[in-house]
């Protein structure tokens, strides 16, 4: 019972993290019908600039903010440098530019940063607390504290703000919504530095747990995107649902079986949604797109 | 005029669907464009509001020259639309539907604003909370006029408000338009129900393959054996 539990805890964990980053591509997606391969490089340059920062003797919640802006500004200048000057290309065509911007960032941080893997201290130390026989950790606690928060959040915005429901407005219906006044190209901007945030501090909150590396977003970026398919590629609860299943499937399958196997898990994920339920667990029933 | 288009052409690719069209509304005036399916008359629409193929020609409006603009700051110029098939944000409420279409307006105008619309549109009052893709038609294309007049609009663009409503909710709609001209609104009223259209109408175009072919009070077109023959079925 404890093992089960111990494999839970790493599981909610890995799977809060992958959640955060489905919730990224939901957003691109809906707002442009782009997977942005490049979600992945978010979440790395969130791990590596909160490292270089903290080096460089900032504290660490300074580090954390900047380093979120950091990312949130490469994501807007992504938007508006590679994507928004495509935009009458066809989507096939967009999403192959942020493969380039993956393949680009990726490079540019193995230049700054080197090949090495870095630590980032845990928030509240590493002393664990044993519930019920199994060992969590303070770092476990804000993962999900902190995603809980974000999500929490990003509902509000959504169902509360005029802004937020502009962007669901945009995202569902273009031409109407630039009949109403809404600026459909900021919407699309705003989409990229919201992604590229969420992308960020996914990645810091699991920099301490995991180590952070210049090519960490290519494994976090695919299950992100594994877990988004699986709960219903633009579903917000969706992206969450699917993120922490894949997290306990993974949790459980190298706890259980093989450690080796992990990984495959996400594929065969993704794949077993594609022959069943192509829509996705959670699936929108999205009207279509005039 | 408020709005005057000068040699207004357009195209979809290679295909020129407007030929040099030039048309005016003036303040106040509630102006029909009827014409046949694939004449140019949501095309026409289109250009106007900035969401149509590219264009060129002269667009002004109330002494702005807005050919270049993009459609986001005609919205705030005052030329609000309700697109054909209505187009409301379905996976959204009435209540939110409502306050998007006044997005460009300060958002403390947007309360009182609400409760007039409410006010003129009560089949929408008892259904606040409802999602909007699961309205009836009918009431589908009275929020998506609401919608419009959320923005204050100088000019109200009408894009086939009776297509696909049963009879006597397209009297409604009629109804609901003759009674928006009277308040004061000037609106531009793209139909293919000539009849109805013309009728509430002070002048009148006819469109056909992309051109302008006449104009003349809505009276006098409903009397116009041409128009007859085509568009009334007489």
């Amino acid at each position: 019972m404890a093992e089960f539990l111990q494999f839970t805890f790493s599981g909610v964990t890995v799977g809060a993290i992958y959640a955060l980053v489905a919730l990224g591509f939901a957003i691109i997606y809906n707002a442009s019908q782009i997977i942005n391969f490049a979600q992945g490089e978010f979440v790395m340059l969130g791990g590596m600039a909160t490292v270089v920062l903290a080096a460089a003797g900032l504290p660490l919640p300074v580090a954390i903010v900047g380093a979120v802006a950091i990312a949130v500004a490469v994501g807007l200048l992504l938007e508006r440098g590679a994507v928004e000057p495509a935009r009458h290309a066809s989507v096939v065509t967009l999403i192959i530019i942020t493969i380039g911007a993956s393949i680009f960032l990726r490079g540019v941080a193995q230049v700054l940063f080197g090949k090495d893997f870095h630590r980032l201290p845990a928030f509240s130390g590493d002393a664990p607390i044993v519930v019920g026989g199994a060992m969590l950790l303070p770092q476990t606690l804000w993962v999900l504290g902190v995603t809980a928060l974000v999500v929490v959040l990003l509902h509000g915005f959504f169902t509360r703000t005029l802004f937020g429901k502009a962007m669901l407005a945009t995202a569902h219906n273009p031409l109407a919504a630039a009949l109403v006044g809404i600026d459909t190209r900021r919407m699309l901007a705003v989409s990229f530095g919201l992604a590229a945030g969420l992308g960020a501090i996914a990645g810091i909150l699991i920099a301490p747990i995991t180590l952070t590396a210049y090519d960490v977003g290519i494994m976090l970026g695919l299950k992100g995107f594994a877990a988004a398919i699986l709960g219903g590629l633009g579903s917000f609860p969706g992206a969450i649902v699917g993120g922490l299943l894949l997290g306990l499937a993974e949790a459980l399958t190298a706890g259980y079986v093989s450690s080796a196997y992990k990984d495959a898990i996400a594929f065969v994920a993704i794949l077993a949604v594609l022959f069943v339920r192509p829509s996705g667990l959670l699936s929108l029933g999205r009207s279509e797109r005039v | 005029m408020l709005l005057e288009l000068d040699n207004v052409a357009g195209r979809y690719g290679r295909n020129a669907v407007l030929h040099g069209v030039s048309a005016a509304v003036g303040a106040g005036e509630l102006v029909a464009l009827v014409g046949s399916n694939g004449a140019g008359k949501t095309t026409l629409l289109r250009v106007i509001s900035g969401v149509g193929p590219a264009s060129t020609g002269r667009i002004r409006f109330a002494g702005h020259d807005i050919a270049r603009l993009a459609p986001d700051r005609r919205v705030r110029l005052g030329i609000a639309q309700v697109p054909e098939g209505r187009q409301v944000f379905a996976p959204q409420s009435v209540d939110d539907n409502l306050r998007l279409g006044g997005f460009t307006r300060p958002r403390r105008a947007l309360g009182p604003e609400l409760e007039r619309i409410y006010a003129l549109l009560p089949a929408l009052a008892a259904r606040r909370r409802q999602l909007a893709g699961t309205l009836s038609g009918g009431e589908q294309q009275m929020l998506a006029i609401g919608r419009a007049l959320m923005a204050a609009p100088k000019l109200l663009l009408l894009d086939e408000p009776s297509l696909g409503l049963a009879p006597l909710v397209v009297a409604a709609v009629f109804r609901l338009i003759a009674d928006l001209k009277r308040a004061g609104t000037t609106i531009l009223l793209v139909e293919q129900n000539a009849q109805a259209a013309l009728a509430i109408a002070d002048r009148g175009y006819v469109i056909e393959t992309g051109r302008l072919v006449l104009e003349d009070t809505g009276t006098a077109l409903l009397a116009n054996p041409r128009v007859r023959e085509a568009y009334l079925g007489v």
